[in-house]
């Protein structure tokens, strides 16, 4: 098969533009609303009584739309956008039939929507992290097999036949999603397993989804973007490959907590999962530091500094994953605010962060514009990490603090509850902080977006009231 | 990696394998779980929950109670305890075997008032000594297994929880978060409906500076009429309702209390064993006690 010729990148950029458009746009919007859910979820334990009377907004219901509408509304999305645009961009080639992936991308913000309602209204399936209704989990799975073969698509076609590291990593992800779904939808929702098997495949589900499906999307980025933005080459392709491998072989088998009632081989099997996952992340912290050493590029609060942020939080959270496996450890830290601030870090300050920088890379080239409010990328940053690090390491030790106490017969619930009071109270300024990032970086998506529009408008608008030439009218 | 095929090759190996751990295997190991039989009173375990505990859990899963609530009693250990139940014809034998195993029980009143707790081992090497020692003087000693640990100290139940205690859930909620007390024995504990009733409209009335919502929307507010109705909530101060008015549960708040109350995962089981004591002997620390706050 002959490759087809290169294509240049202004062209591949722009082919994406419409499909890119709607995922991040769309990304941002339920990035902004689940931040919303956050912090009423928070302020719930300043007064219990807050939005109590409504059954749509009851913390029960307000905490699963939160977390469904990170991963499901802003990570998925935001991870196929830039998956799109590296497999397009390392191809050569530009998107396959973007109007058809806009379609999908469109098909899963209806996905989304249906979800949330269905949350609220109380049909949530009860399996953590796999709340959305059967309705919205089969129109998501829809959607996203739809993109992927669109993607797949664009592979075929590309012109450059070597792979680069981050394509290995955005077509497994791709891979990985459709299976670990459609096992948790059939198995669980269609056709439900009896016992305790179904608490079993929902935990496999979320292990592979943050603990796999996640990193394999940002790293991607990160493997294209640390080079470019620090004008180095990758260090290296061989500890790429490395990471990749380890990170599939191990992160596979995270995912069951270590008291879970399962037979005993399952959890000890996912606490050493934990441990080995340590090889690729401490991989990819080798990698970062050989090759951002001597660059001289500033990160200068741009992408560049998103993607380190990002990065080193993974590293963080894979280390937390790992000590909270020791049964020393997790007989205190199981059932508390630690788990939560584990998977706050992990999602928001590595995923949600590398996808931000991504996407101030990524839009501007596809618009060819620059962005409406340049202040604002810096202040998001800015917001980010703050607020990322007020509610993770608040929680990190308030969930210390709250397993201690639960482990104290002696000590009466509420007591347990009003110790952790002041830890939530700084959380809640975190999720003040992220949601005035998030709404920083809706405007500047928004903006962008409808800047480009009224350009476009007005060009159309421009060519339809243009004087005819002479040459042009036929005789 | 220089194709596509290589790399889907790749993943296909890794998410198969523990596919087939984490979903295949355990479906094959309890996927076909059938009732089982308790220990010593060979009653099966686990019945189904009837239909209105049944609606229940729908609610309990609409509401989201498991995010601040787990269904997961952990146990940290088992100690043995030796109980002489009878004396016996050689007094003198027995309390002499009870000067070497408890020298504080060794006197002639011990024998008036058996069944008692004569020692509490780690290990069953240990309590088949101890056991032996008493035997052998002519007494009658029973062996009792206890499980320990924090949450069981609180009355959350009397053994661990196990995969069986969940064969009839639709779906499986074992939780994540403690916020608030473990449920998975909630209908053991010595709450009625009343209770429940009144501590789901207003938790704070009933558990001071509980930092529970209130979950009014499941109860409805209507004019009393003449005599209140039998179902009406008898709340006192700030809960309380206008003058001329009632709380009165809704279906919800019904079918939930009914679930809450069939919560009770204590049959004594192959895979988590326990003994209760002998009758009439004294409650251990693992029953649930009556002064724990929710």
């Amino acid at each position: 098969m002959t490759a087809p010729s290169p294509t240049s990148p202004p062209e591949i950029d722009s082919s994406g533009r419409l499909p890119l458009f709607i995922l991040f746009g769309g990304a941002a919007f339920w990035l902004v609303l689940s931040s919303v859910f956050g912090l009423l979820a928070s302020i719930k334990f300043h007064g219990p009584g807050f939005l109590a009377d409504s059954p749509m907004l009851t913390y029960g219901r307000v905490y699963p739309a939160w977390a469904n509408l990170l991963v499901f509304g802003f990570c998925i999305p935001a991870g196929l956008g830039v998956g799109l645009w590296l497999l397009a961009r390392l191809g050569r080639a530009p998107l396959a039939r973007p109007w058809l992936i806009a379609v999908g991308a469109k098909l899963w913000h209806i996905g989304v929507f249906v979800g949330l309602l269905g949350i609220l209204s109380g049909d949530s399936t009860g399996h953590t992290w796999l709340e959305l209704p059967r309705y919205a989990a089969v129109i998501l799975f829809c959607a996203f097999v739809f993109i992927a073969l669109w993607a797949f698509a664009t592979h075929r076609a590309r012109a450059d036949r070597d792979l680069h590291p981050s394509q290995w990593f955005v077509l497994a992800a791709l891979f990985w999603f459709p299976w670990i779904y459609s096992t948790a939808i059939l198995l669980l929702e269609v056709f439900p397993v009896r016992g305790i098997v179904q608490a079993s495949i929902a935990w496999w589900f979320a292990g592979n989804l943050l603990g796999v499906w996640l990193p394999l999307v940002g790293l991607a980025a990160f493997c294209y973007f640390v080079p470019k933005l620090t004008e180095r080459p990758l260090q290296s392709r061989y500890l790429a490959l490395f990471a990749f491998w380890t990170l599939i072989l191990f992160g596979t088998w995270t995912g069951i907590p270590s008291g879970a009632p399962l037979p005993a081989w399952m959890p000890t099997l996912s606490g050493a999962a934990a441990w080995l996952m340590l090889v690729p992340l401490l991989t990819v912290a080798v990698m970062l530091v050989q090759t951002i050493s001597g660059a001289k590029t500033p990160c200068a609060g741009g992408p560049l500094c998103y993607v380190k942020f990002g990065t080193w939080s993974l590293v963080l959270s894979g280390v937390l994953l790992a000590v909270a496996a020791l049964p020393q450890v997790s007989r205190v830290t199981e059932f508390t605010w630690f788990n939560h601030a584990e998977n706050a870090l992990r999602i928001y300050g590595f995923f949600a962060m590398t996808m931000f920088g991504a996407a101030y890379y990524i839009l501007p080239r596809v618009t060819g514009a620059e962005w409406p409010v340049a202040r604002f990328v810096r202040g998001h940053f800015w917001c980010g990490v703050v607020g990322t690090l007020l509610l993770f390491a608040p929680l990190a030790i308030g969930g210390v603090v709250q397993g201690a106490r639960w482990l104290n017969p002696e000590i009466t619930p509420v007591d347990v509850s009003k110790a952790t009071l002041m830890f939530l109270r700084l959380s809640t300024l975190g999720d003040l902080l992220l949601l005035l990032g998030n709404l920083l970086f809706l405007v500047n998506v928004f903006a962008l977006i409808a800047r480009h529009c009224r350009a476009m408008v007005r060009v159309l608008y421009a060519d339809a009231v243009a004087p005819l030439e002479p040459s042009e009218v036929k005789p | 990696m220089k194709s596509a095929a290589l790399v889907f090759l790749a993943a296909f190996l890794a998410l198969s394998a523990s596919w087939g751990g984490f979903v295949l295997a355990p479906q094959l190991q309890l996927g076909r779980g059938a009732q089982a039989k308790a220990l010593i009173t060979e009653d099966l375990y686990p019945l189904a929950r009837p239909g209105l505990a049944r609606q229940g859990l729908e609610i309990y899963r609409a509401n989201g109670c498991m995010y601040c609530h787990t269904q997961q009693v952990r146990q940290e250990g088992t100690h043995v305890e030796i109980y002489l139940t009878e004396g016996g014809t050689n007094a003198a034998g027995v309390l002499a075997a009870l000067q070497r195993l408890s020298p504080a029980l060794a006197r002639s009143e011990t024998l008036d008032s058996l069944p008692v707790k004569v020692v509490e081992v780690e290990d069953m090497v240990a309590a088949d000594r101890a056991l032996k020692t008493l035997k052998d003087a002519g007494g009658k000693a029973e062996t009792v297994i206890v499980p320990t640990g924090a949450d069981l100290a609180r009355g959350w139940g009397r053994r661990r929880t196990v995969a069986q205690d969940f064969l009839y859930d639709q779906p499986v909620q074992p939780g994540v978060m403690r916020i608030g007390p473990d449920l998975a024995n909630i209908g053991l504990r010595p709450y009625d409906a009343d209770w429940h009733y009144r501590h789901l409209y207003a938790p704070a009335s009933v558990v001071e500076n509980s930092k529970m919502p209130p979950y009014r929307y499941l109860f409805e507010k209507r004019k009393a009429g003449a005599e209140p109705s039998p179902e009406a909530l008898k709340l006192s101060g700030a809960a309380a309702p206008e003058d001329g008015y009632e709380i009165v549960p809704k279906a919800e708040a019904k079918a939930l209390v009914a679930y809450l109350l069939n919560l009770r995962a204590e049959a004594p089981l192959f895979e988590s064993p326990y003994t209760p004591p002998p009758a009439s002997a004294p409650a251990t620390n693992a029953a649930p006690t009556t002064a724990a706050v929710p």
